[in-house]
């Protein structure tokens, strides 16, 4: 049984108005048998947090193209992108990179 | 975020990411793209366009940087900041409109720069000469740069205290410096927060834009007005050059959806480094060679503060528009193949304008009103423009009202320039159609109505179709270019 997991959540770029200008989320996820990884964290947000238009946000499994993740401040893909296991007091930041210039 | 550092170690201490040559690595891009083309002279004033999103707010950090004192090799231009505030187009309220410039405008006074936060609005104020491209001054060759660095090191380091000292006189360099900067900071405050706006300006800002039908067209003319206004307060407040922030990924989307929407011919001048469409004020995109990926670490990284403003097609989804589906094919094919960006990149900088220096001293009237780009629309029978002509013809039913039977009394036909023509009827959009370049045209025929539109263009409108009216009539009366006889 793994503990519940207390995550900091952060969302940049214009991506925060999918979830009604808050930027900053301290969320706590339920504990459940197996370790949380990337994938259920997705449909755990897309569940609990998106206000609305999922398609901008999550695509299929994965985040939108154009989207960043940082995990830790370091790049999602060298954690092991959808399969990385959530570690208790973790910073996800979701930067959207479509907007602005 | 440095992957070589990863490549190198198996475990990654997340705590303290290695961030020591990312940061060296951004700031030498930026440096060395300003120092491989040298269009910048020392010495000359520069205007930032800082939209406030993430790629040009880190454009104008790397400026602040290469400015700041303990730069090594410090850039040397004078710059300022311009905004251009839409929230007029964008349906935000006064009040949002009131804490984003706020926002901004504490943002630029940690600069220390000047700073100018124009409301679109402003386009109905602007005189009908900014479509008027004046005559470039030619730009510098490679000796006249060397030639200018000299000269601006030589006037910093001329004056008293001629201690033999190396350390003497960089101190009298920089003490100098400090006082040429000091001279070019403007003493009055820039204009506070409250950004007033004429609430009748903004009513016919919107009745412009819901004139238009299309995103696509909304999107291009939006583009339009923004860039002329930013060139106009270039051109008032004296700046010879503007810096954009186009970054690589948003140029590559750019050069696809000016392809699809019939923007080939100026494909040069709209996505590289330097575009010198508006003569006197040249435009250079020192980002272009970052992917926004790179832009949105930096800027986490190091704390470069920068702001979401939702803009017109925000939210919209990915058919909305042609540059939105430009923007999603670009990027979903970005995250299968990393190398798309920058294979679109490389090949644009391999465009070049054919003619390049012939097009600038070119009659005001073969550019397009609106994009300022030559119009490309003079073309030959059998070429596809004709063709899509005709079947434009063809599938149009043609009513006698279509006929362009309405033109002004020729016997008023005011010859003197800049004399106000007798009609005062607006341009219709089959008028304005020969002043246009193919995808102006797009974008205008997809207005309901053409009187909504900013008086200037309107005026130029007028001015170009008088001048070429005079022109056909007095045509017979000129003597050929390549007649080489004197007349007695």
């Amino acid at each position: 049984m793994a503990a519940s997991i207390a995550l900091r959540l952060e969302f940049g770029g214009g991506a925060e108005l999918l979830f009604d200008g808050v930027r900053e989320h301290q969320v706590t996820l339920p504990s459940q048998s197996e370790p949380w990884d990337m994938k259920q964290l997705l449909v755990w947000i897309k569940g609990n947090l998106l206000k609305e238009r999922p398609e901008l946000f999550v695509q299929g499994e994965t985040v939108r193209p154009g989207i960043l993740v940082l995990i830790n401040e370091a790049d999602w893909e060298l954690m092991g992108a959808l399969t990385y296991q959530l570690q208790d007091q973790d910073n996800v930041v979701f930067i959207s990179t479509l907007h602005g210039g | 975020m440095c992957q070589v550092d990863a490549e190198y170690n198996d475990k990654l201490d997340a705590r303290s990411p290695p961030s020591g040559c990312f940061r060296d690595y951004f700031v030498h891009k930026f440096r060395a793209m300003l120092g491989k083309n040298r269009l910048i002279f020392p010495g000359e004033k520069v205007l930032l366009a800082v939209s406030g999103g993430s790629s040009s707010c880190s454009m104008l950090a790397q400026v602040q940087q290469g400015l700041s004192k303990d730069a090594p090799k410090k850039l040397r231009f004078f710059p300022g900041i311009v905004h251009v505030d839409e929230g007029g187009v964008t349906g935000q309220s006064a009040e949002e409109r009131r804490r984003t410039v706020a926002q901004l405008e504490s943002i630029f006074r940690a600069t220390g720069f000047r700073f100018y936060i124009v409301p679109l609005e402003e386009v109905f104020c602007l005189p009908g000469h900014v479509l008027g491209a004046s005559c470039a001054p030619p730009p510098g060759s490679q000796g006249d740069y060397k030639a200018a660095v000299d000269r601006f090191i030589q006037s910093t380091r001329v004056g008293g205290g001629s201690a033999p000292s190396r350390q003497g006189q960089e101190e009298d360099s920089s003490v100098r410096e400090a006082q040429n900067l000091l001279c070019q900071l403007d003493t009055e405050d820039p204009p506070s927060g409250t950004l007033t706006v004429d609430p009748q300006l903004t009513g016919a800002l919107q009745k412009l834009f819901n004139s238009v039908k299309s995103l696509t067209a909304k999107d291009d003319l939006l583009l339009t007005l923004r860039q002329h206004l930013v060139v106009h307060t270039a051109r008032t407040q004296g700046y010879s050059m503007v810096m954009m922030g186009d970054s690589c990924s948003r140029l590559a989307v750019k050069l696809l959806s000016n392809i699809c929407q019939g923007r080939g011919a100026s494909l040069a001048t709209d996505t590289g480094f330097c575009d010198c469409r508006y003569g006197d004020v040249g435009i250079v995109r020192p980002m272009r060679d970052y992917s926004s990926k790179e832009i949105a670490f930096y800027n986490r990284m190091f704390g470069v503060p920068s702001l979401f403003i939702p803009g017109l097609d925000t939210k919209s989804p990915d058919k909305a528009s042609i540059q939105r589906l430009a923007e999603s094919f670009v990027t979903r094919l970005q995250a299968d193949f990393p190398s798309t960006v920058s294979t679109i990149y490389r090949t644009s900088e391999k465009l070049q304008t054919a003619g390049g220096s012939r097009s600038a001293d070119a009659e005001p009237t073969a550019k397009c009103l609106l994009c300022l780009c030559a119009l490309d629309t003079r073309q030959a029978e059998a070429s596809a423009f004709h063709a899509t002509l005709v079947s434009e013809k063809l599938s149009q039913k043609r009513t006698p009202e279509s006929c362009p039977a309405d033109r002004p009394p020729d016997g008023q036909s005011c010859a003197s320039a800049g004399g106000r023509c007798c009609s005062s009827r607006s341009p219709t959009p089959t008028d304005l159609k020969s002043l246009l370049c193919y995808s102006c045209r797009l974008t205008v025929q997809d207005m309901t109505a053409t009187e909504f539109l900013p008086p200037y263009i309107v005026s130029e409108a007028e001015r170009r179709m008088r001048r070429s009216q005079m022109e056909e009539e007095i045509a017979e009366f000129l003597l050929p270019e390549d007649d080489t006889e004197e007349v007695a």
